[in-house]
């Protein structure tokens, strides 16, 4: 019995790293950062690029930062802002797909702890084909507007960084 | 082929009836196209025409009664939101802020209003921490949930409780920022694209 159940966890450890040794090479998280938390906020969005060579949907995230992380698109319509939570994210292949301010980001509700600038904490994305990816978000100035830490008014000009840009 | 086409069955006083009243209508669009052409800029420091802002009475962070009067004298720089808003909101008093800090010495003359949509959740203590984190004179302000309708109603805001799967709710709101001038007249609007740069260069228009 005891046997049984060692074999049994070692030979799903086995898969799930030969799993994840095949998935690594299929897609690309890069630049997962987040905003630091006014004095209070019990929310936070947390945003990151991500590129499918062959194509996937993020269906879903988590972190011991939070008790829920949504996928949750921004719009302005007519000049109102609507947040609303998605059931996934289709990553279109070889496209980046950039979560930023003002766009879709990753809802953070229920925070452990405030979010502070210069701290790190780990997310896990889940994909549809790649299966769960672990990144560590940065956590950026309360004004940030990119991965840089780059605050809204002079991050514009940064270069290399990916930002919304509606006007 | 259609040059040499005659009309067919369209007695001529039509066609010339038909092109005066076009005529008409373009010379009206020009006229009242002129006649908004300088109040609907806004840049120019004139007060718009349009009616945005009004009476409200509502309690600021610390507590205290706020009223429109206490509006006057500055520049004041009103946006709606509330603190559990993870995008937009942050930004836009980032972005004000930053701006305020960008105008130097005409700092003095503007402030920065921001009234909760969400004053279920917004209670004056929870406006007082998270205004602090972002350096501009904010004045952060709620009240009853019939205050709030009346100042979004003022200033011509909608905001509507969006449920959320898990038995919360996001607020929809309107995110435009009002730029009233010190005797309390709606002079320009700011959208959350405008960035502190952009924000900047049209106060110290307005202020300068």
């Amino acid at each position: 019995m005891r046997f049984k159940q060692l074999a049994l966890g070692a030979g799903l450890m086995l898969f799930s790293t030969a799993a994840a040794l095949a998935q690594s090479g299929d897609i690309e998280i890069k630049n997962a950062w987040a905003r630091a938390t006014p004095g209070g906020a019990q929310t936070a969005a947390a945003y990151v690029t991500i590129e499918a060579p062959s194509g996937d949907r993020l269906t879903g995230v988590s972190t011991p930062a939070a008790q829920k992380a949504d996928i949750h698109s921004m719009t302005m319509d007519n000049g109102v802002m609507k947040m609303r939570q998605l059931d996934g994210l289709d990553l279109p292949a070889g496209k980046e797909v950039t979560l930023k301010p003002g766009g879709y980001h990753i809802m953070l509700t229920g925070l452990a702890k405030p979010l502070e600038a210069g701290q790190s904490f780990p997310l896990t994305l889940n994909f549809a084909k790649a299966g769960a990816q672990q990144v560590t978000v940065s956590v950026q100035k309360v004004g940030a507007m990119g991965p840089g830490g780059g605050e809204a008014g002079n991050s514009m000009s940064m270069p290399g960084m990916t930002m919304p840009m509606h006007h | 082929m259609a040059r040499s086409t005659k009309p067919k069955g369209a007695p001529p006083f039509v066609l010339i009836a038909t092109a005066f009243a076009g005529v008409l209508v373009l010379v009206a669009g020009a006229l009242i196209g002129l006649a908004f052409r300088d109040s609907a800029k806004g840049v120019a420091g004139n007060p718009l025409a349009i009616s945005v802002g009004g009476k409200f009475d509502l309690v600021d962070q610390n507590g205290k009664p706020f009223t429109d009067a206490d509006l006057q004298g500055k520049w004041q720089l009103v946006f709606f939101g509330y603190t559990h808003c993870p995008d937009v909101c942050p930004t836009a008093l980032n972005d004000l802020s930053l701006a305020l800090d960008q105008l130097g010495a005409d700092k003095s003359k503007v402030g920065i209003v921001f009234i909760s949509v969400d004053p279920d959740r917004d209670t004056p203590a929870v406006l007082k921490s998270y205004v602090e984190s972002f350096g501009g004179p904010i004045e952060a302000l709620t009240g009853s949930p019939a205050a709030v309708a009346q100042a979004a109603k003022d200033y011509r805001v909608f905001y509507a409780k969006h449920p959320r799967a898990d038995g919360g709710y996001d607020m929809d709101h309107s995110a435009l920022i009002y730029v009233m001038d010190p005797k309390g007249r709606f002079t320009a609007t700011f959208t959350p694209d405008d960035d502190a740069d952009a924000i900047t260069k049209r106060l110290k228009k307005l202020v300068g």
